[in-house]
């Protein structure tokens, strides 16, 4: 005799459920967390030393480094002084929000304002898993091309913010800025975007005052 | 390239259910997926065949529901389904549009015998 057993059971509570915890933990010590998102080699981290000597002195910040292998990304942001803390999957395509929990509990989170999480360098996978974060920062590359947010838009629709990196490069590439900037605005049209130049420092000035201005303006 | 362990994970739900309703087999897995996510059917299908080649669910049936995306304006409260790329209102081209249809990722029911 056949039985039917309903279930309605979400396949990534286990994820969301982790998340949901890292959420209540980030805001009982008043951290505020930031997921970023890009394809390997889109210039995440080199954006990422940028950004933090810009802070530094006016925000306590610290940082999880999320690869396949290595502590090469970490030893980096190392040298600039700030907690920082390496999650290798081992071969896995995303951080999911328990791998992020284990982490926080090897970073002084009472001596941070704004916690920075370098995801594994994915277009697909980590727009699906959750990490309790409270922004979703996401770099393209002009090098990658503009068709990128056409062929990944579920990415481009989660970010709440967009950087459009290596733009000291732009001459040099068939990057078509304004195809780009319109399939952003269809796809999630209240994105912020900011073009800039992880090498030369190219508008990190409006990255950086934006980014002050959330960490200061959130509750 | 997830769907793996994504699979994983609802076998695990699945075997969960089969102890808790003492069944021998599993005949049917239902799974509702949104188009907004990541899963993609043929992956999951695949990884389903892999997994499932000894235990419960050996031999068992696969259905995939797929669910469209739908978003809803938050200014002039259209309902619409979101072809291709664009989440932009057609009815007001407004742009505080969000999803109320699509992120789904769940089991919806097994059977078995």
């Amino acid at each position: 005799m056949s039985k039917k057993v309903e279930m309605k059971t979400r396949i990534l509570k286990t994820n969301e459920d982790w998340a949901g915890r890292n959420r209540e933990v980030l805001a009982g010590k008043g951290v505020k967390a930031l997921n970023l998102m890009s394809s390997p080699g889109s210039g995440k981290t080199t954006i990422l030393e940028r950004t933090v000597e810009s802070l530094r002195d006016e925000i306590r910040l610290g940082v999880i480094e999320g690869d396949l292998q290595t502590e090469l990304d970490a030893e980096r942001i190392r040298r600039l002084g700030i907690p920082v803390y390496q999650i290798e999957t081992g071969g896995g395509c995303h951080l999911d929000a328990e791998m992020v929990a284990r982490a926080m509990e090897q970073l002084p989170l009472e001596e941070i304002d704004l916690l920075f999480i370098e995801n594994v360098g994915n277009l697909v996978c980590p727009a699906e898993f959750d990490l309790g974060e409270d922004l979703k920062v996401m770099v393209a590359s002009v090098t990658e091309g503009h068709d990128k947010p056409a062929k990944y838009p579920l990415m481009f629709r989660e970010a709440s913010v967009i950087l459009v990196n290596k733009m000291d490069l732009v001459s040099a590439t068939d990057f078509d800025m304004e195809a780009f900037a319109r399939d952003v605005a269809k796809i999630n049209p209240k994105a912020e975007v900011f073009w800039v130049s992880a090498k030369t420092g190219a508008g990190f000035e409006e990255w950086c005052e934006w980014l002050k201005g959330y960490v200061k303006g959130k509750p | 390239m997830h769907e793996l362990a994504l699979m994983q994970g609802i076998l695990e739900q699945v075997e969960q259910k089969v102890v808790e309703h003492a069944l021998k087999k599993v005949t049917r897995v239902k799974l509702v997926v949104g188009k907004m996510t990541a899963a993609l059917p043929d992956a999951l299908r695949f990884c389903f065949s892999v997994l499932t080649e000894d235990g419960p669910c050996a031999g068992a049936e696969l259905e995939i529901e797929e669910r469209e995306i739908v978003a809803a304006c938050s200014d002039c409260k259209e309902e619409f389904t979101v072809r291709g790329i664009d989440f932009r209102c057609p009815r007001c081209n407004g742009r505080n549009t969000r999803v109320v249809q699509g992120n789904e990722l769940y089991i919806d029911f097994i059977e078995g015998e």
